[in-house]
């Protein structure tokens, strides 16, 4: 089976009117923002339909002061051709908004999303519903702030102290 | 936190009354063969693994926050930090990141490129020869390993000799490389073409048909392809379970289509297999290599754009013209437009990516790299659960971490 981007744009529009809201194209590659609600069902479906079969990637971004809602979590998904040139990429977009930092997991959909969940919860705080073991991942396990939000204060390193010292009376 | 029990689950055998333990085992952070800081809980039966939980983050420096505060070619030197055992791979994956944000991928002169797929080539080699190496040596394969470090010394001398560094290269620039190439560079290179067959057949001669070592890695640690799918796996992790992916040939970048090599591809899903692989790689690199030096081309080895290339040192002490530029490129960075892009390449440990996201300003507004080793790793509990508390070390070997990689 040969298709192109443009099949699955379209197909996808069929079967999810107004899910998807916007579309960008920059330097070749295509970005869709999904409706946070249906991310679950859109991956499901490119997966079984389209055979998108290796997450590739999943990440967030913080517009903290250029944009509300603020929170961007990315998902990057890639297809494999059955010749090397037929493989397709795309990246879907879920906007999340600060008062509710929750959206659904995509662990059922791909286990790799796994440990990509939990580290985009360690970064950003952002939680995801339905994710098996959803702990930090790279910072310590009572850490609090999230590093990689724009308000982190990167000299600040009270937080950090308040883990350590906690570790070192507990004796671990 | 939550304290650790040293017995996890006790149960009483209902038919012989026997009372059976499990026994938690913390393997690492401070273990030779966990190739760095990494920790494993298993939790075992006996010798036989019920659980393996991995750990990481003891190595995490937040690189990616890092970035965001200083200029596009100041994120250069951070990248070696990453996958520090072919930091030259990482250095190039992330140059042709920036140049595709900016846009001149088409504007790079072909010296550049094809000196860049050496560079490329040599830095899979070297990773490659650590990787066999260190899980020979973890499984008792001392010799095995020498003959590794021994070749890969010969890489880091060419390294030198092009860059000054050994291990963190920060080598080409955005738009090129910052200097002509060494003028032994390739004598060199050829040199190496020469020597480095022989020794790959003593380890291939070592290790393939050693007995103790297929006792050692085949059937351990196996992985379907499925599940390599599933897991996101890339490298030789996945084509050493049947999957013939390779970022070189699916989004072929630095003009890899123009070279003529295979993707070795292994279907047992086995440690033994994913050794396999990495020796195959080995020699179709050497190909790639051969191949690249017949065509290296005379001519430019940096773009000509003002607004993204430094000026030449000797202009900027004796021109003024050259000096603001270079003022100005230092203290602003190279502005590439608003826009965000994601780009791969094919590092000896699988797909690295980098996405960054601009927002017009000298300074990347989000990096974000996806680890090959950090998904990679995730496989860990699937490849050893079931099997003894031995093969961890042999899957974490043939897995081929990188820890500052997996906790950037």
């Amino acid at each position: 089976m040969s298709l192109d981007l443009q099949t699955v744009v379209e197909s996808l529009r069929n079967n999810f009117p107004d899910t998807i809201t916007d579309l960008t194209s920059f330097r070749g590659e295509t970005t869709l923002t999904i409706k946070k609600k249906r991310i679950g069902e859109v991956c499901n479906f490119l997966k079984k339909d389209f055979d998108f079969k290796f997450m590739v990637d999943i990440t967030a971004l913080d517009y903290l002061e250029f944009k509300t809602p603020r929170f961007e979590v990315v998902y990057y998904l890639h297809r494999f051709g059955l010749e090397f040139d037929e493989n397709i990429r795309i990246r879907l977009k879920v906007v999340v908004s600060e008062e509710d930092l929750k959206v659904d997991s995509v662990v059922p959909v791909w286990s790799g999303a796994d440990w990509l969940e939990r580290e985009v919860y360690d970064m950003f705080g952002i939680e995801f519903v339905g994710h098996p073991d959803l702990r930090r991942i790279l910072m310590p396990e009572d850490y609090e702030p999230f590093p990689l939000r724009k308000d982190f204060d990167v000299r600040d390193r009270e937080a950090s102290k308040r883990s350590f010292e906690r570790a070192l009376n507990e004796g671990e | 936190m939550e304290r650790v029990e040293f017995i996890t689950e006790k149960e009483v055998n209902t038919e012989s009354g026997l009372r059976t333990e499990t026994m938690m085992l913390n393997m690492g952070p401070q273990h030779p063969s966990t190739h760095g800081v990494l920790r494993v809980v298993l939790h075992l039966s006996g010798e036989t693994v019920v659980k393996a939980v991995p750990y990481i983050g003891y190595l995490h420096r937040g690189i990616e926050k890092l970035c965001e505060h200083i200029t596009y070619q100041m994120c250069l030197p951070y990248t070696d930090r990453m996958d520090y055992l072919a930091s030259i791979c990482n250095n190039i994956g992330f140059i042709l990141a920036v140049e595709k944000l900016l846009g001149i991928e088409k504007e790079i002169p072909e010296r550049a490129k094809v000196a860049e797929v050496i560079l490329f080539e040599l830095g899979r080699i070297e990773s490659h020869l650590v990787g066999i190496g260190t899980n020979a040596l973890d499984l008792g394969a001392v010799s095995g390993f020498l003959y590794c470090f021994k070749e890969r010394e010969r890489i880091y001398d060419i390294l030198e000799m092009v860059c000054g560094a050994r291990l963190t290269t920060s080598y080409p620039r955005v738009g090129g490389l910052p200097d002509d190439l060494p003028e032994k560079f390739e004598e060199a290179v050829q040199n190496f073409i020469n020597i480095f067959p022989k020794t790959l057949a003593e380890v291939d001669k070592l290790l393939t048909r050693n007995r103790i070592w297929i006792e050692r890695t085949k059937g351990v640690a196996y992985i379907s392809a499925e599940d390599a799918i599933d897991l996101g796996l890339t490298g030789p992790a996945l084509r050493g379970s049947g999957v013939p992916y390779d970022v070189r040939k699916a989004m072929p970048y630095l003009g890899y289509e123009n070279y003529d090599f295979e993707v070795p591809v292994s279907n047992d899903g086995d440690a033994y297999a994913r050794y396999l692989c990495r020796l195959e790689e080995m020699r179709q690199s050497l190909k790639i290599i051969e191949q690249a030096l017949d065509n290296l081309p005379d001519g430019p080895y940096i773009a000509d754009l003002p607004e993204v290339v430094l000026p030449k040192k000797e202009l900027t002490y004796t021109r003024m013209e050259s000096l603001i530029r270079h003022f100005v490129l230092v203290y602003e960075g190279i502005k590439p437009p608003p826009g965000e892009i994601y780009h791969a390449v094919e590092n000896p440990k699988g797909e690295l990516g980098y996405y960054l996201v601009s927002d017009g300003s000298g300074k990347p507004y989000r990096m974000r790299v996806r680890g090959p080793s950090f998904v990679n790793l995730q496989a860990l509990p699937k490849m050893v659960e079931g099997a003894f508390i031995a093969d961890v070390i042999a899957a974490i070997g043939s897995i081929d971490i990188v820890l500052g990689e997996v906790d950037r």
